[in-house]
């Protein structure tokens, strides 16, 4: 096997587990603060890989650009979803909040199958099918633009949550529920605000999703479930862990493609949660609580 | 003001008579005789294999009115969804055959298929299959199953000929094939067709140098499209699903792979109308050889034209395969019901067995029924993607362009 091919592979394998990294980055986000695992979470980025097909059909927009009013959107519907409906269910029991996101993904799974239909629909850009050739190594340019995307939002995220007030109070909300509202800050708000900012997260990862992958109604538990795997194995609620991870599973699964068989690869990936699980429970970044 | 019209005495006794001959004479079918044909058509129209059912289903739509101009015989349709699934499958035969239905129909799956032909059997309807390769549903020794399609064997033997026939069209030899499959129930089993084959198919000048199976269900190739490249093989051979072979073309592009070209033997993807639309340019050239219809068929024409009077915003050439075999089971129905002058099952059964269909839609001989109750002789096409649609390229008797291979863009290995 040949280095070309190792390194052809690897570096496919980082430009996609980047993008895993952004989907997986909106849910812990939403469970490092708000402490709800949002089960729709994989219907929610379909549902914006679906905005992004109709932009581009409708305004030839391309995704890279229609990443920003679709993140805008699912901010104000990320927003009113946990102020709305999510708010209610924080006290109360796990199991309870389980089965309303539960109930939320499969109500927007069979939404999407009424409105656009069981075929695969998908955006066709210029650059979508180019890349870049560096002696042998081939680059993938959409997987470059969509990896580049990723770490300009994870940057961006960070930098909100390290520099700006609200996203110090975030903070504080995360770290102590009780004292931040002892000291006056309106929680319900912070927590819709950062359900908002997750869901954005999640609007981007779909756009830029689309570059690589059509779109069915079909894609969301498959995506809900990918996004824990990888926030589990990174640390849930650690935002450097859901990229670390998304990395780790991307070069993984690749890897194991290469080396053992392509169909092991979500054999692989789910072995390395379960190592995880056994050596380091709280994930590679996590805080043990 | 007119007077009510009274019934005579006469009239009463021969109604009667009438009424009680018809009651007398129903066990043995001749009560049946003629009237119309009630066809229950069972298909997956909606779940995962909803889109081929409800293409399978325009091909019924259209059965009644063209049959009834072509034999004058009534045809009237219990449409049942089997909603992909086997169990459902099953209940919805034993209701149509309760409501009434003569002959049933169906049901493009295999595994939906094998379960009607049993309640079929067990209910002494019969059963023409539609679409469903899986050899043991004509080998248990049913009475009333009855397939014109080719079994999965015929189908891997037909492909893997016709890839023969292209090379000779095009005076081309490659020597080396990278086997790509999908690894599901029809791939691994188009697989063991494949590796059983090959080596007894002396005509064929290559051999496999690498086989890469993948997840039905992935959304990225890129290390199996790697692998293959890596191959140095000079041509893909593939078998795969539509939505795979999207992702896997576009790959290639990406990947900068341009091998002779890409093969199919005969599994979906490649000819469907979302492969062309979604790889645009990059589906020109590709190859499968699938059961297909007769593009130059008197019947294809009458077929084609009730196609599209019925559905004008369809294109034929992406159904005409699931039109076109639902066309020709609810045919043999028909022409059976015509001959039997009755609707008896066991009429129906024996007239089935003993159909001569000369003039079809499909490519292959005529329709005639070994004694398993399976039509031999079900040709498949070399089809090519040609500007921007399929045009049958193989056999030439039914060909619609020449073959083109290698790809233009081939520049030698």
């Amino acid at each position: 096997m040949s280095a070309t091919l190792v390194a052809n592979v690897v570096i496919s394998g980082v430009l996609t587990g980047l993008l895993y990294g952004l989907m997986a980055l909106g849910l812990s986000v939403i469970f490092g603060v708000v402490r709800v695992v949002n089960f729709a979470h994989g219907e929610m980025m379909t549902i914006a890989m679906y905005a992004a097909v109709l932009l581009f059909g409708a305004f030839r927009l391309d995704p890279i650009l229609a990443a920003l009013p679709v993140a805008a959107l699912f901010f104000a519907i990320g927003y009113a979803l946990q102020a709305g409906l999510i708010n209610p269910f924080i006290t109360r029991p796990e199991h309870s909040q389980f089965i309303l996101l539960v109930a939320v993904a499969t109500i927007l799974t069979n939404v999407m199958l009424m409105v656009f239909g069981p075929d695969a629909r998908s955006v066709q850009t210029d650059y979508q099918l180019d890349s870049w050739a560096i002696g042998q190594i081939i680059v993938d340019k959409a997987r470059v633009y969509a990896a580049l995307c990723a770490l300009a939002t994870t940057a961006g995220l960070f930098a909100f949550f390290r520099f700006s007030r609200t996203g110090t109070a975030i903070r504080a909300c995360a770290d102590n529920h009780l004292g931040a509202r002892i000291v006056g800050l309106d929680v319900k708000h912070l927590y819709a605000l950062t359900f908002g900012l997750g869901a954005a997260c999640v609007a981007i990862a779909g756009c830029m999703m689309t570059l690589l992958v059509e779109v069915a109604p079909s894609l969301g538990p498959s995506y809900t479930l990918l996004g824990f795997v990888i926030v589990i194995v990174g640390g849930l609620g650690s935002m450097p862990g859901a990229l670390l991870g998304g990395v780790l599973i991307g070069v993984s699964e690749a890897l194991a493609g290469l080396f053992i068989d392509p169909s092991a690869k979500s054999m692989i990936s789910f072995a390395l949660l379960i190592v995880v699980l056994l050596f380091r429970p709280q994930g590679l970044l996590g805080r043990t609580t | 003001m007119t007077q009510p019209k009274r019934i005579s005495r006469r009239q009463f006794n021969a109604a009667v008579a009438g009424l009680g001959a018809a009651s007398a004479l129903a066990p043995f079918g001749i009560a049946r005789a003629a009237g119309k044909l009630k066809v229950g058509v069972l298909l997956p129209r909606s779940s995962y294999e909803a889109l081929i059912g409800q293409s399978c289903q325009l091909g019924a739509d259209l059965a009644p009115a063209v049959l009834k101009s072509m034999l004058g015989v009534d045809i009237e349709l219990m449409n049942a969804d089997t909603e992909s699934n086997v169990n459902t499958a099953r209940t919805r035969a034993e209701r149509l055959i309760q409501e009434g239905a003569h002959v049933l129909v169906g049901a493009f799956d295999s595994g939906q298929t094998a379960a009607i032909a049993q309640v079929a059997e067990q209910r002494g309807v019969p059963l023409v299959v539609n679409i469903a390769a899986a050899p043991q549903i004509t080998e248990q020794g049913y009475k009333f199953v009855f397939r014109n399609f080719p079994t999965a064997g015929e189908l891997v033997k037909n492909g893997l000929s016709l890839i023969g026939d292209l090379f000779q069209a095009t005076h081309v030899a490659p020597r080396k094939a990278v086997y790509m499959h999908v690894n599901d129930t029809f791939g691994q089993a188009m697989t063991r067709g494949i590796n059983a084959l090959l080596p007894r198919l002396t005509q064929l000048p290559f051999k496999i140098v690498d086989t890469i199976g993948y997840d039905p269900a992935a959304k990225d190739l890129s290390v199996e499209v790697s692998k293959a490249k890596a191959a140095n093989a000079d041509f893909l051979l593939l078998v795969s699903r539509l939505n795979d072979s999207i992702v896997l073309r576009r790959e290639m592009v990406k990947q900068r792979w341009h091998p002779m070209g890409l093969i199919s033997p005969g599994s979906p993807g490649l000819y469907e109308e979302q492969f062309s639309k979604s790889t645009g340019k990059y589906a020109e050239y590709c190859i499968v050889n699938p059961p297909w219809y007769n593009p130059k068929a008197e019947l294809t024409g009458v077929v084609e034209a009730a196609f599209q009077k019925r559905n004008p915003k369809e294109k034929f050439v992406y159904h005409g395969l699931n039109v076109g075999y639902t066309f020709e089971a609810i045919m043999i129905a028909a022409d059976a019901f015509k001959r039997a002058g009755s609707t008896d099952p066991k009429a129906l059964a024996d007239a089935i067995r003993a159909t001569d269909i000369q003039k079809r839609v499909m490519l292959g001989g005529p329709i005639k029924f070994n004694p398993k109750g399976q039509v031999d002789g079900n040709q498949s096409a070399c089809v090519e993607i040609l500007r921007g649609r399929p045009r049958v390229v193989l056999p030439e008797y039914a060909a619609e362009a020449k073959p083109v291979f290698p790809w233009p863009e081939y520049k030698g290995a």
